[in-house]
């Protein structure tokens, strides 16, 4: 059994269920300065409240089972990131704290908690996207240590993904209100979802030209003869997806644009993959060569094969029992 | 300040900021567990009352924990990263079992406890109660295995300039961890024990005299009685366990320099170790005290702290007080117990307002120990990380002095203002105090309903408003 690459997939389930638990919660986090009357921030509060927070705990999984498993990607990576990584999680401070003491505070306090709220979110998906295009750009290493400087990760191309990932979670956002509320708060859900489909597709386009641009081992990865016919569903699927997400939003179809939305945002994540693959500190080291013994991928592994379906099947259950739309009036607490 | 002083100082501050939450999480869920199952076996009100009372208060203090304890599993890499990679095939798998084990209450006992009161029968809800106070030991016994193994490293090979694991059971079963768990979760017991004592006793003070207010207070001190002198004999065999395994950190626990001459050690019960002159001075010894305390013989000896290169060598200073403080602390607690068994005795418990007083004050004094135990532990083993193989310098990750400049400014102002509102709020929640026979409506929680397990802090409904005194009453 190759236990690594049990470990990779591992790793990257537990960032994608992070990414799409969490996103449409920052997604909200963002598009609330749209949502002026108190009434309505009680309504987009109201679509989360059951499921919020729980998500965190995979970005906890994904990080202490990168240590374990991978301790020189844990190490180089996150140190590589250090100021981004930083300031992501003081965003996630915030975010995490403020949802419940917005409810809790003192009526002249509440503003604060609510621009903690708002700003945390930006803040941490800002970073999150930042992290994510330093990441692809690759990591400078010399004798299992980061060797480039502390500001490398500042360049265009990672600023672009920390506004392309705004847009995104964004977008899941809106179209998480649209499948959850009605009325008014719908209506303005529509008419944000209008503007971010377009900024979303315009992103995922550029940074497809962009990436490849930037780095000759990545469009060879994606356009030699034969990876050409792997790769090529990504982004078939994607214009698909982006279609039919289009048509939705036109037809004005409640839960469809968010089904298509979590489709754009999983294949983007795919393509991320392929982009890097088998390396999981760009752009040379594999994850074989970053990984701990199979001591340690073994024993951690046993732990992780119960408990993870157990947690998974709890999650669900939670959404499923909490199907259907929120309504002004019905009270979070 | 060098880059290495600012990344220890950025760890021990979140760190200790992280530890406060998890000590209460520990000893209120144990608590809690206790409070049901007396509910359960006698039917008295009092039990049920503070139950609720109890578990609004670890509700929020939960939330807490899982908010600072996020910061925690990043610092490793961010701040340790050539630590992290020498020995994170070790840490690692201990430290994701911990997350695994945490994710596995949250996931379902945790909903049931805080929810499901009215959802499942009695006995289920117990059941949940009882898992939950059990996932927080657990999540200890993870956390501190690997800390320990970090002081007492075993069950290891070193390959490439790596560690990798060979024996799990031993890698957990280190020398110091059983002292070092069973030290650290009574702690967690007896701070929780001193915040549910003077919250009674603030209530106490202003008048506010009811049965569960009563029941709060009496089973604070039975602890204090039963299980601070358990903590005393418990932290001395943890003493003899370091003079054995880290004899640096013992001398400059003891702030012993150097053995002169045949007698035996003394203890230096006050002084100051001055690192520079390698002396302690202005010491106030007892003679002899130190051999009988440390090798329970008359002249026995103890490795001096001039027998350790200076590079070898813990800071002396703080670790002195640091332990001083801790042991003084405990030693108060002792008395305290005492004073309210004599109290008990007469009937004065709940009345005599000095007392009341002491253990008011005496309400923060856990965590202070707490803190001041760690800083003892952690100071202690210095200049390691992982004693004797990996020094804290080459551990380090390379970041410049502005970056952790930048890194240390934001979190100590987010931290005091995050949590200190949170703490606020714990306070505010403590003073409302518990209701009696309060009617209970089913305020279900869990799938589905605004308030939910994945949320800790949503089972506490009050706002501030309500819970200011001055204006709700
Ligand atoms: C003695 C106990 C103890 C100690 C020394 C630590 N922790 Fe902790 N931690 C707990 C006891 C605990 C706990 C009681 O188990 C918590 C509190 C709330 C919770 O969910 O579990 C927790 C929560 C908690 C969480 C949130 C888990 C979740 O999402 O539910 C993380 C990520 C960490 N911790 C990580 C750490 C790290 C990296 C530590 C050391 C460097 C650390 N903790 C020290
Ligand atoms: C149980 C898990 C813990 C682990 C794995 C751990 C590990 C570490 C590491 C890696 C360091 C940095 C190296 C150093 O400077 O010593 C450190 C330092 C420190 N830790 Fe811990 N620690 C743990 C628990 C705690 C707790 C609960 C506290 C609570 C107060 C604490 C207090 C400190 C302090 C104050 C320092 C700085 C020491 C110094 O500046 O010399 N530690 N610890
Ligand atoms: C009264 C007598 C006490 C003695 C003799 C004692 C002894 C010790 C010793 C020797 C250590 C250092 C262990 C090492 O070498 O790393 C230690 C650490 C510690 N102490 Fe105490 N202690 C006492 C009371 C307390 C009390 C009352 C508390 C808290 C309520 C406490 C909390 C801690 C903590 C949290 C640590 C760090 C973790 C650990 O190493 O266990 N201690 N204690």
């Amino acid at each position: 059994m190759d236990l690594p690459f049990i470990w990779a997939a591992v790793i990257l389930f537990a960032v994608l269920m992070y990414v799409i638990m969490d996103g449409f919660d920052l997604g909200l986090g963002i598009l609330y300065p749209w949502f002026p009357a108190k009434e309505d921030r009680d309504v987009v509060m109201n679509t989360v409240a059951p499921v919020w927070d729980g998500n965190e705990t995979w970005l906890v999984l994904g990080g202490a089972g990168l240590l374990a498993a991978f301790p020189l990607a844990y190490s180089v990576v996150l140190s590589a990131f250090y100021l981004p990584l930083i300031f992501m999680l003081i965003g996630l401070i915030f975010r995490g704290v403020a949802f419940e003491f917005r409810f809790k505070a003192h009526e002249h306090e509440r503003h604060f908690w609510d621009k903690a709220f708002i700003g945390g979110s930006i803040a941490a998906t800002f970073f999150q996207g930042v992290v994510l295009g330093a990441y692809e750009q690759g990591i400078p290493v010399v004798e299992r240590m980061y060797a480039g400087s502390a500001w490398a990760w500042v360049t265009p191309f990672s600023l672009f993904t920390g506004l392309a990932l705004l847009v995104a979670y964004a977008l899941l956002g809106s179209t998480w209100l649209i499948m959850k509320t009605e009325g008014s708060v719908q209506e303005q859900a529509y008419r944000l979802t209008k503007k971010l489909v377009w900024g979303l597709l315009a992103a995922i386009v550029i940074v497809c030209v962009w990436t490849p641009l930037m780095n000759p081992g990545i469009a060879q990865r994606w356009f030699a003869y034969p990876n050409i016919l792997y790769a090529a569903p990504v982004p078939i699927l994607t214009v698909v997806s982006a279609a039919l997400l289009l048509l939705a939003v036109a037809k004005r179809s409640h839960a469809a644009p968010f089904l298509f939305t979590l489709a754009l945002v999983i294949l983007n994540y795919v393509g991320f993959g392929i982009s890097l693959w088998p390396n999981i500190i760009p752009p040379n080291i594999s994850i074989w060569d970053a990984s701990s013994p199979p001591q340690s991928q073994g024993f951690t592994l046993v732990g992780a094969l119960v408990i993870i379906p157990l947690v998974l099947a709890y999650t669900l259950w939670g959404y499923y029992v909490f199907r259907g739309k929120v309504k002004h009036g019905e009270g979070y607490h | 300040m060098t880059a290495l002083d600012l990344a220890r100082i950025q760890f021990g501050f979140t760190i200790s900021f992280h530890i406060i939450f998890p000590a209460i999480t520990i000893g209120l869920a144990s608590y809690l567990a206790v409070l049901e199952a007396c509910w359960l076996k006698t039917r008295k009100p009092v039990y049920n009352d503070l139950y609720h009372f109890w578990l609004k208060i670890f509700a929020v203090n939960f939330g807490m924990g899982v908010v600072s304890g996020l910061v925690m599993s990043y610092e490793f890499g961010t701040n340790w990263s050539r630590f992290s990679d020498y020995a994170g095939s070790v840490t690692g798998p201990l430290l994701t079992y911990e997350v695994l084990t945490a994710f596995f209450l949250e996931a379902g006992f945790l909903g049931v406890m805080l929810f499901g009161r009215h959802k499942v029968g009695e006995g289920l809800h117990f059941f949940s109660t009882v898992m939950v106070a059990l996932g927080t030991l657990i999540s200890t016994t993870w956390i501190i295995a690997s800390n320990s193994w970090m002081q007492t490293p075993q069950g290891y090979t070193l390959a490439d300039g790596r560690l990798i694991p060979m024996d799990w059971l031993s890698v957990i079963f280190n020398p110091s961890f059983p002292y070092r768990l069973v030290h650290m979760s009574i702690a967690a017991f007896l701070s929780t024990a001193l915040i549910v004592g003077a919250a009674a006793a603030w209530h106490l003070l202003r008048g506010n005299d009811n049965a569960a207010v009563r029941k709060m207070l009496s089973m604070a001190m039975w602890m204090m009685l039963i299980v601070a002198p358990i903590q005393a004999f418990v932290g001395d065999l943890h003493g003899l366990n370091t003079l054995h395994h880290q004899p640096a950190k013992l001398a400059a626990i003891e702030g012993h320099w150097e053995n002169t001459g045949s007698d035996g050690t003394p203890l230096i019960l006050f002084g100051w170790p001055d690192m520079e002159r390698e002396a302690t001075l202005y010491s106030v010894e007892v003679p002899r005290l130190g051999s009988l305390i440390l090798t329970h013989s008359w002249d026995g000896k103890i490795p001096a702290l001039k027998e350790f290169p200076k590079a070898d060598r813990p800071n002396s200073t703080v670790v002195f007080w640091t332990f001083r403080l801790m042991v003084g602390l405990g030693f108060a607690m002792i008395a305290l117990g005492l004073w309210s068994a004599w109290l008990r005795w007469r009937g004065e418990l709940f009345t005599s307002r000095p007392f009341l007083n002491v253990a008011l004050v005496m309400g923060p004094m856990g965590i202070v120990s707490i803190l001041a135990g760690w800083i003892t532990t952690e100071m202690g083993r210095q200049p390691w990380v992982v004693y004797g193989l990996m020094r804290t310098a080459d551990g380090v990750s390379r970041h410049s002095v502005l970056e952790l400049s930048i890194s240390l400014v934001l979190f100590v102002l987010i931290y005091f203002a995050v949590f200190g509102a949170g703490i606020g709020y714990l306070i505010r929640l403590m003073r409302i105090g518990p209701v009696l026979n309060e009617p209970r409506e089913v305020d279900a929680g869990g799938p589905g309903q605004g308030r939910h397990a994945m949320r800790p802090m949503s089972a506490v409904t009050e706002s501030a408003d309500a819970l200011d005194p001055s204006r709700s009453s």
